[in-house]
């Protein structure tokens, strides 16, 4: 009888489709970002950094790039600590986006120091010969407007300062962006908590090398550490590393944990046995040998 | 036997409408796919990969599936009724307001106006246009059939109407935001509740503006190309109630492994599984149908290119609830895999099914025969080559991606940087760029063999054949 009756056909539809909105799409409100999965320590965006993730989403990064590291070995490995819902509370819209075709930035704050987003935001291929991500130099042409920053404010009813809002005059857009870029996944202490540690005995597995047998592992400086330290180690935004005398185990603990407060990365993704190739080829060639 | 005064102008203009944005679309789609193999191919600040990328999709799906949704839909509505369109002033409007809607959304998306939101990406003035066209259109269509001839309603339109209703919902629920300015708003939910409010919409605009509204089609054209009725009423309507039912529980699926509540994500799972039932349901039915007609695929186009449409329906409906498993989607999710899913989907079932469409309202709307079969033919072999190579490149590149990802050295560490994954991709993203050339080349046959068909001088009148009911 719903075949002829085009009214009570509509009415049983719509009753159709409510049932499995109302059960997945509405009762969650009653869980997310409640008491139930709030984060202590998790704070607002400030107006240079909701500025810069404006600039993100009016640029669309979110086609390339997600925001939500999953709970699975590979994922934490490579990005850091899985996300959690209380992270995202003050997020509108959600940009965890579904394609990686950049790496997962869910994670990016204060893994490398300004200087290198700003060198890598205006000219990606400079710090990453083969990406495919193209330039934003030109973000730093365009200024801020203040007056519209704190409209913003006031709609997210974020906190803010007149002193703030007046700091913004003078700053672009690639500001905002590089300030957005080092927020990302830092309210919670999870770098601190995920510092590697290193136990038992450094013994280096290639005490002997020489050039022919570091032919191959330029590369993995290439790809890894030029962009900071330079082709010949000579240094650019990371400290040139020429002539430094670091014994073994030092220098292995410095590349496989990284120096938090120093702005380099830990790079113990790439696993022991790269970092002890680093280690020989930083040890071989800043004495003074060219490579 | 009454003459029933049909209006095919406004089909006419829609079907024009509709395949103009499609070209739009899949011609941005292949300059999009050229500047992933080589950035210098971005130009600032308005034709980078991120602004255009929301233009090819929504172009896609707003311009070519739904322009080609509304041509379809009244003129089945009028021919399934036994009666002339409620409104043609109302009509006539929708078109107009269609176009100025896309062309709206094109210039403001191009222009950085965007709510980030994956196929939702318009900024809210434009999304009052799109509930105001769409108010227009759904009225138009419950009132034709509200005063239809037949009493009983056809299976097409229970599909129609479930979508009417279906999108108004997730659309509305979708766009609030609160406004900062013209151009510039922030959504009312927030980071997981977004995410999980965006996904249930976004999965179910699959569902209710790309799913339902071509198995209207297909269970209107496919019937009417053979000329054999559908094999089974029941089936037909325990697929249908029951596809409506489930797939709204889905949405999840695309947040598997994301902070999301567990339960939510396993429900999703779980419905995703079972709505292969009632979409094979609607599978088994076109395939059935063609009992005692298959050599109609060698010598009737038009049934080529809807079984084609309903086979990849079929593939991507196994495919879909694959990728919905948990441990599936831990592998394989955010890699190019998930583009040639969505691939097969668009250019593979529902654009097969709206070239069908279109191929068969063509002369009856016109009055004039198709200019030329092979041609049509030529035009089905591109597509479904082009297709074909840009999803299997991709599907083999994600498993690949995923592979190079998961892959650990015996110490427990990744073996590669993302960076060595990301440059073994180039060679497949040039296998699909090609693929979407080939792509774009049938499509382009298929408007010229239209232009001709339309610029053709005599004719037997058709006419007399459309009153007789014949065509």
């Amino acid at each position: 009888m719903w075949e002829k009756r085009p009214v009570i056909f509509l009415v049983l539809a719509t009753a159709a489709i409510l049932v499995g909105t109302i059960v997945t799409m509405v009762l969650p409100f009653a869980w997310v970002n409640t008491d139930a999965d709030r984060i202590e320590g998790v704070k607002p965006y400030t107006a240079l950094q909701q500025e810069g993730r404006d600039v993100y989403i009016r640029e669309g990064c979110n086609n390339c790039h997600s925001q939500t590291v999953r709970p699975l070995v590979s994922d934490v490995l490579r990005y850091g600590e899985y996300s959690k819902s209380g992270e995202f509370v003050y997020d509108r819209p959600f940009l965890w986006g579904s394609k990686r075709t950049g790496p997962d930035l869910a994670r990016l704050g204060g893994k490398y120091p300004d200087e290198w987003h700003y060198k890598h935001m205006e000219s990606p291929r400079s710090m990453v010969p083969k990406t495919n991500m193209p330039d934003y130099g030109w973000l730093a042409d365009n200024q801020l407007d203040p007056h519209m920053i704190q409209r913003k404010m006031e709609v997210l009813d974020f906190p803010f300062t007149a002193d703030e809002i007046k700091g913004l005059n003078g700053k672009n857009e690639m500001d905002a962006m590089v300030a957005y870029m080092q927020k990302l996944g830092s309210d919670i202490p999870w770098r601190q908590a995920t510092e590697t540690t290193i136990v038992g005995d450094l013994v280096n597995p290639y005490p002997n090398v020489d050039h022919a047998t570091m032919e191959p592992w330029e590369e993995i400086y290439a790809a890894n550490c030029a962009a900071c330290h330079g082709e010949h180690l000579e240094g650019v935004i990371g400290p040139e590393l020429v002539g430094e005398a670091y014994d073994e185990e030092t220098l292995f603990t410095l590349i496989y944990t990284g120096i938090q407060d120093g702005g380099m990365p830990s790079f113990a993704s790439l696993g022991t046995d790269k970092v002890w190739k680093l280690v020989n080829f930083i040890k071989y060639y800043n004495q003074g040998e060219n490579h | 036997m009454e003459k029933v005064d049909y209006n095919y102008a406004i089909v006419r203009s829609f079907v024009t409408w509709s395949i103009i944005w499609g070209v739009v679309a899949v011609l941005v789609g292949v300059i999009v796919s050229l500047q992933m193999v080589d950035p210098d191919l971005n130009f600032p600040p308005y034709l980078t990969f991120g602004r255009l990328r929301p233009i090819h999709t929504n172009a896609g799906i707003y311009g070519w599936g739904v322009g080609s949704i509304f041509a379809t839909f009244l003129f089945i509505v009028q021919r399934l009724c036994k009666v002339p369109l409620w409104s043609n002033g109302l009509a006539k409007f929708q078109l107009w307001f269609f176009n100025a809607t896309i062309i709206a959304s094109a210039v403001t998306l191009l222009l950085g106006y965007t709510t980030s939101k994956e196929y939702h990406e318009m900024e809210w003035p434009i999304d009052v246009m799109i509930v105001i066209l769409w108010v227009a259109f759904a009225i138009n269509i419950i009132m034709t059939i509200l005063k239809r001839k037949d009493e009983q309603m056809y299976i097409s339109l229970w599909y129609m109407m479930a979508s009417l209703v279906g999108v108004a919902i997730l659309f509305l629920v979708n766009s609030a935001a609160e406004p900062v300015s013209l151009f510039k708003s922030y959504s009312a939910y927030a980071g997981t509740n977004d995410a999980n409010v965006h996904w249930w919409f976004g999965h179910n605009a699959v569902a209710m503006a790309l799913t339902a509204p071509p198995l209207a089609m297909f269970y209107y054209f496919l019937p009417k190309s053979t000329g054999v009725p559908i094999y089974s009423h029941r089936l037909s309507i325990v697929a249908f109630w029951s596809l409506i039912f489930m797939y709204l529980w889905t949405g999840a699926h695309h947040l598997l492994w994301t902070p999301v509540p567990d339960w939510i994500q396993t429900l999703a799972m779980g419905f995703s599984v079972m709505l292969i039932a009632p979409s094979w349901g609607s599978v088994f039915n076109g395939y059935l149908s063609m009992n005692g007609q298959w050599h109609q695929m060698r010598e009737n186009y038009l049934v080529k290119f809807l079984i084609l449409g309903i086979t990849f329906y079929g593939l991507q409906t196994l495919q879909g609830p694959m990728q919905a498993v948990r441990t599936f989607s831990a592998f394989i999710h955010y890699t190019d895999w998930v583009p040639a899913h969505i691939h097969m989907g668009t250019m593979g079932w529902v654009s097969m099914i709206a070239f069908g469409s279109i191929y068969y309202l063509t002369p009856r709307i016109y009055g004039k025969q198709l200019y030329s079969i092979p041609l049509a033919n030529l035009h089905f072999w591109l597509i479904l080559i082009g297709q074909l190579i840009w999803s299997i490149s991709l599907w083999v590149a994600g498993v690949l991606q995923a592979g190079m990802w998961n892959a650990m050295n015996p110490d427990g560490s990744l073996t590669y940087t993302f960076m060595e994954t990301m440059v073994e991709m180039y060679p497949y993203w040039w296998a699909r760029a090609i693929g979407g050339v080939i792509y774009f080349i049938g499509v382009l046959v298929f408007i010229y063999n239209l232009v001709k068909t339309v610029g053709k001088g005599d004719e037997e009148s058709s006419e007399q054949a459309l009153a007789e009911g014949r065509a």
